[in-house]
C-alpha cells in the first residue's frame, strides 16, 4: 500500500481551478519529483498535503489517516516534514532554536510541568537539545548553533531548513525547490546529500524542482504538472521524451 | 569601558549563586523594611508600585514582545482582577479574622482574568496585528463600561473601603513568583512556540507547533498575571474606580515595556523600575525635597518656574520621553536581549539574545 495517496484532488482559488483531478500514489522509500512550469500548481500540491490549504474536493491519505480537514500542525505531527521554496526560517532566533522548535509535537510534558520546570521537563528539554545538536552536526552547522538564522549564508540557510524539517522525525519529506539559487557544483553535492539523508533517515521524498539535472539525476519517478493538470508520470527517461512535456516546457516549435 | 572592571562584572554575572543571593537579600529586605521602618511609608509605597508594575510589564511583554502581537487590553485585565479580588475580600472572605486568605482572593481574581484572556486569545485566531490591537482596545472599553454600569459595585463612583492587605512581603512574593513563571514559560517549548509565531506563524504551524494552544496559554498566563497585579493594586490603593483602568493605564504599561525593551524579562524589570521612579521624581513635592539642598537663590526660581508646575509638566515629559526613546533607542534598554542569570543554563550556549556572548565555543563543545 502506498504511503501517501491523493485521489481526485481539486482545489479552487475563488473561481479558478488551480488543481484538477490530481492523483498520486507515493510508495514508502520512493523518491519522486514533481515538475512543471511556473504556476503549474506544484507548491499548491505541497500546501494541500500539509494542510495550509484545504482541498476543495477529493481525498489525501497518509498511511491510514485522511489529511483533508486537518490543521498543518496535526499533519506535521503525523511525521510529514517540509521545506519552503523561499526559505522560511525563524530569522531572529538562533540556529539551534530553529531546530528545537520543530520538536514541539514530540514533547510530552504538560503546561504545569513547563511552568514549574520540573525534573522530568528539564530532562525532556535536554533530550531535545541533544537531538537538535546531533542534527546540526550532521548538517555541519553545529559551530553556528548560537548564531541568528538570518546571519547564515544562503547555502547554510537551505541546509538548516532541511535539518529543521528532519527534526520532526518525518517519514515523508517534502522538498520545495531545494536547489534554487545553487550553482551546478552545489547542485551535484545536493543530489548526493538528498540520496544520503534518504538512506540515513529512511525517508520517502517528494520534491519540487526546476533544475532538470537534479530531477533527472535522482528521482525514480517524475510527475509533470501544467495548469493544475497532470501531463505525464513515469521514469525520468520516459518523461524526457514525452512530447506533451516537451511542448509544455519548450513550446511548440521545439519538437522536431 | 574599564576592561578590568568589566571583567569583574562579567565574572559576577556568571556566578550561579548571584540570582539566589539577590532573591534571598530581597526577601530579607521585604520583611525588614516595614518591620523596622528602614524607609518611610512613601518609599515603601513606591517599592510596592515598582513590584506591581514589574508584574504588569513582564506579563504584557509576553504578548507584545515575545509573541509579537499588540495588546491594549492590559488595564482591562487589571480591572477584572482588582474588582474580583476586592469584592471577595470585602464581601465573601473573612479576611478580617484570617488575613492569610488574601492570596485566595488574588488567585480568584487572576483566574477570572485568565478567562477573559481566553476570550482575547480566541479572537487572536482570526485576526492579527493592527486588527487584533483594535479588538483588545474594544475589550478594554467593554470592561470599563461594564463596571461603570453595574451599580452594585459602585458604578462610575468606584469601590471604596477595600482592606489594605497588600504588604511589601506579599508584593515581593508575587513579583518573584509570577516573573519566575513567565520566565519558565518563555524558556519552554511553549515559549519557543510564541517566538516562532512572531517570526512566521505559518512556518511555525508547519513545524508542528500547535499555534492556537500556544496562543491560548500565552494570553491566559499574561492576563492571569495582570489580574494578580490588579488585585495587589486594589488592596494597596484601597479605592478603585473604572477611571483608574483606562487607556492611560495601558499606555503606561506599554511605555514600561518599550522603554525596557521587547522580548526581555530583564528589560521589563528595568523599564518598570525606571518608569515608576521617574514618575515619582517628577512630582512637585518629591522633586522639591530631592533638590532642597540647593541654595535658595537657585532653588527658589527653580521652584517658581519649574518644580511647582511638574504636576502638569510631567504629563508632557513622560510621553515626550517615550517619543525620544522610540526615535533614538527603538529597541529600548534591553530589546531582544536578556541577562544571563534569567536564562536557564542549558539554553545559554545557543541563546539568540544574551546580553553578551556568554560562552566561548569551547564552552559549548564540552557538553559532549
Amino acid at each position: 500500500m502506498a504511503l501517501l495517496t491523493a485521489t481526485d484532488v481539486r482545489h479552487y482559488f475563488g473561481g479558478l481551478c488551480a488543481i484538477t483531478d490530481f492523483n498520486l500514489a507515493l510508495h514508502r522509500g520512493e523518491l519522486m519529483g514533481l515538475i512543471g512550469p511556473n504556476g503549474a500548481g506544484k507548491t499548491t500540491i505541497f500546501n494541500l498535503i500539509t494542510g495550509v490549504y484545504r482541498a476543495s474536493q477529493g481525498s489525501i491519505r497518509f498511511q491510514d489517516t485522511e489529511l483533508v480537514g486537518k490543521t498543518p500542525h496535526q499533519i506535521t505531527a503525523l511525521r510529514i516534514g517540509r521545506t519552503f521554496q523561499n526559505i522560511r526560517l525563524f530569522r531572529e532566533l538562533s540556529v539551534l532554536d530553529n531546530v528545537r522548535i520543530a520538536h514541539y509535537a514530540q514533547t510530552r510534558c504538560s503546561l504545569l510541568e513547563a511552568l514549574l520546570h520540573t525534573g522530568r521537563y528539564r530532562r525532556e528539554e535536554q533530550r531535545i537539545i541533544d537531538h537538535s545538536r546531533e542534527l546540526l552536526a550532521i548538517f555541519k552547522l553545529e559551530h553556528l548553533a548560537g548564531e541568528k538564522a538570518k546571519n547564515l549564508p544562503y547555502g547554510s540557510q537551505r541546509r538548516l531548513e532541511i535539518a529543521r524539517a528532519l527534526a520532526i522525525g518525518p517519514e515523508l519529506l517534502l522538498l520545495d525547490e531545494p536547489a534554487a539559487g545553487m550553482n551546478p557544483n552545489e547542485i551535484g553535492q545536493l543530489m548526493e546529500f538528498i540520496l544520503w539523508i534518504r538512506e540515513q533517515f529512511q525517508l520517502t521524498i517528494l520534491l519540487i524542482e526546476h533544475q532538470m539535472k537534479l530531477v533527472m539525476g535522482i528521482c525514480e519517478r517524475i510527475k509533470v504538472l501544467d495548469f493544475g493538470q497532470t501531463l505525464a508520470e513515469g521514469a525520468p527517461e520516459m518523461i524526457q521524451n514525452d512530447p506533451q512535456v516537451l511542448k509544455a516546457y519548450l513550446g511548440d516549435g521545439a519538437i522536431g | 569601558m574599564n576592561t578590568r572592571l568589566w571583567r569583574h562584572w562579567e565574572w559576577l554575572l556568571d556566578r550561579p549563586w548571584l540570582l539566589p543571593a539577590l532573591l534571598a537579600g530581597g526577601l530579607v529586605l521585604a520583611f525588614a523594611i516595614p518591620q523596622y521602618q528602614l524607609f518611610n511609608n512613601y518609599i515603601q509605597l513606591i517599592l510596592m508600585y515598582i513590584g506591581i508594575n514589574i508584574i504588569l510589564t513582564v506579563s504584557l511583554n509576553l504578548v507584545n514582545g515575545y509573541m509579537g502581537e499588540f495588546s491594549l487590553a492590559h488595564a482591562g485585565f487589571m480591572a477584572v482582577g482588582a474588582y474580583t479580588s476586592a469584592l471577595l475580600t470585602m464581601e465573601v472572605l473573612p479576611v478580617g479574622t484570617y488575613p492569610s486568605l488574601f492570596p485566595v482572593a488574588l488567585l480568584a481574581g487572576g483566574a477570572a482574568t485568565a478567562v477573559l484572556g481566553l476570550a482575547v486569545a480566541l479572537s487572536s485566531f482570526r485576526v492579527r496585528g493592527d486588527y487584533l490591537a483594535i479588538i483588545t482596545l474594544a475589550f478594554l472599553m467593554i470592561v470599563k463600561s461594564a463596571i461603570e454600569n453595574v451599580d452594585a459595585i459602585g458604578g462610575p463612583r468606584g469601590l471604596p473601603g477595600i482592606p489594605r492587605l497588600t504588604t511589601l512581603p506579599w508584593v515581593f512574593f508575587w513579583t518573584v513568583t509570577l516573573v519566575w513563571l513567565v520566565r519558565n514559560f518563555v524558556y519552554s517549548h511553549y515559549g519557543r512556540g510564541i517566538l516562532s509565531i512572531r517570526e512566521d506563524e505559518i512556518a511555525s504551524d508547519l513545524m508542528s507547533v500547535d499555534t492556537r494552544r500556544v496562543k491560548i496559554f500565552a494570553f491566559m498566563l499574561s492576563s492571569f498575571c495582570a489580574g494578580i497585579a490588579g488585585g495587589l493594586f486594589a488592596h494597596l490603593l484601597q479605592f478603585i474606580s473604572p477611571r483608574v483602568f483606562d487607556i492611560v493605564k495601558t499606555t503606561e504599561i506599554l511605555i514600561m515595556v518599550y522603554l525596557g525593551g521587547i522580548a526581555s524579562i530583564g528589560g521589563s524589570i528595568i523599564g518598570a523600575t525606571l518608569y515608576t521612579l521617574l514618575l515619582e521624581v517628577l512630582r512637585p513635592s518629591t522633586m522639591a525635597s530631592l533638590l532642597s539642598w540647593l541654595p535658595a537663590p537657585i532653588f527658589d526660581p527653580l521652584y517658581e518656574y519649574f518644580i511647582r508646575h511638574l504636576g502638569v509638566l510631567r504629563m508632557v515629559i513622560m510621553p515626550l520621553a517615550l517619543v525620544l526613546v522610540m526615535l533614538y533607542w527603538p529597541r529600548g534598554i534591553m530589546g531582544m536581549r536578556e541577562f544571563r542569570g534569567f536564562v536557564p543554563r542549558r539554553d545559554r550556549a545557543a541563546h539568540h539574545a544574551l546580553d553578551t556572548p556568554a560562552e566561548s565555543p569551547h564552552g559549548t563543545a564540552d557538553r559532549h
